[in-house]
């Protein structure tokens, strides 16, 4: 197995994440395509950890899998929240901040 | 060798397909659905990685929870289950060239640092003894630290998600 065959499937799955950042409105599609990014991330650590022979990849990867269910947590609740009061989730709408 | 290299390249194919189907499906429940092909193409990959802990954590905790939090989130926001044509952006274009030039930028440093480097054979496997050597040694202060950001995340969900 070659280094490059694990990076190069993490650096595909990062960029299908980002253009899904770029391209989606749903709020709930943007939290998914982050979890996309993220286990590209942990792929990449794992990955290292198997290259250099020790363990610190896998403890990284399992702080990461960690603070993601966290983020998925809270992200949720503020599409919620958002939702409560706008009765829309779609990101497009949310302009109050725009200069 | 080759068996490994098979196995490898059928899961990356179908992780492939399963994130592109996440990122362009009109169906909110779908891309959840896909979803799961990738994170369990992930797992397998930990395990081709020797990496037998972080696979099970991976399935436990993503398809086992987060999973459920993407489908109640589905559910609870109403997104119209069923076929939903105004999930994109009228920007969604742009994304494409963003990530090919990503992607492409990304390739060149890889193969130029990495080239045809191969992952070692020697057996210097790493158990979850070391695992958890490392997260209650060296690593402790981070694991406070997240064990606090558990804490926070929890009580501010409820607090968000309140009814009041």
């Amino acid at each position: 197995m070659l280094v490059n065959q694990f990076l190069f499937l993490a650096a595909l799955l990062f960029c299908i994440g980002v253009y899904g950042v770029v391209a989606r409105k749903n709020a709930v599609l943007v939290l998914m395509s982050i979890e996309l990014i993220l286990n590209a991330v942990n792929l990449n650590f794992v990955a290292f950890a198997l290259h250099n022979g020790n363990a610190d990849g896998h403890t990284f990867a399992l702080y990461i899998i960690a603070i993601a269910a966290a983020e998925v947590g809270v992200g949720l609740g503020l599409v919620l929240l958002i939702f409560r009061n706008r009765r829309t989730i779609s990101l497009d709408d949310l302009s109050e901040m725009k200069g | 060798m080759v068996a490994q290299n098979i196995g490898f390249a059928i899961i990356a194919i179908i992780m492939v397909i399963g994130a592109l189907r996440v990122v362009t499906t009109s169906n909110v429940v779908h891309a959840a659905l896909w979803l799961v092909v990738v994170l369990a193409g992930v797992a397998a990959q930990y395990i081709l990685l020797a990496a037998e802990f972080v696979a099970i954590t991976q399935v436990l905790v993503y398809i086992g929870a987060v999973m459920v939090l993407f489908l109640f989130g589905t559910m609870l926001t109403r997104s119209r289950i069923g076929v939903n044509s105004g999930l994109n952006n009228s920007y969604a274009k742009l994304g494409i060239p963003v990530a090919v030039v990503l992607f492409a930028t990304m390739a060149l440093a890889l193969s130029e640092s990495f080239g045809t480097e191969k992952m070692p054979t020697d057996g210097s496997l790493v158990s979850t003894q070391q695992i958890s050597d490392q997260i209650f040694g060296p690593y402790l202060l981070p694991f406070w630290a997240l064990s606090f950001v558990l804490l926070a995340a929890v009580i501010g969900a409820i607090v968000l998600a309140r009814k009041d």
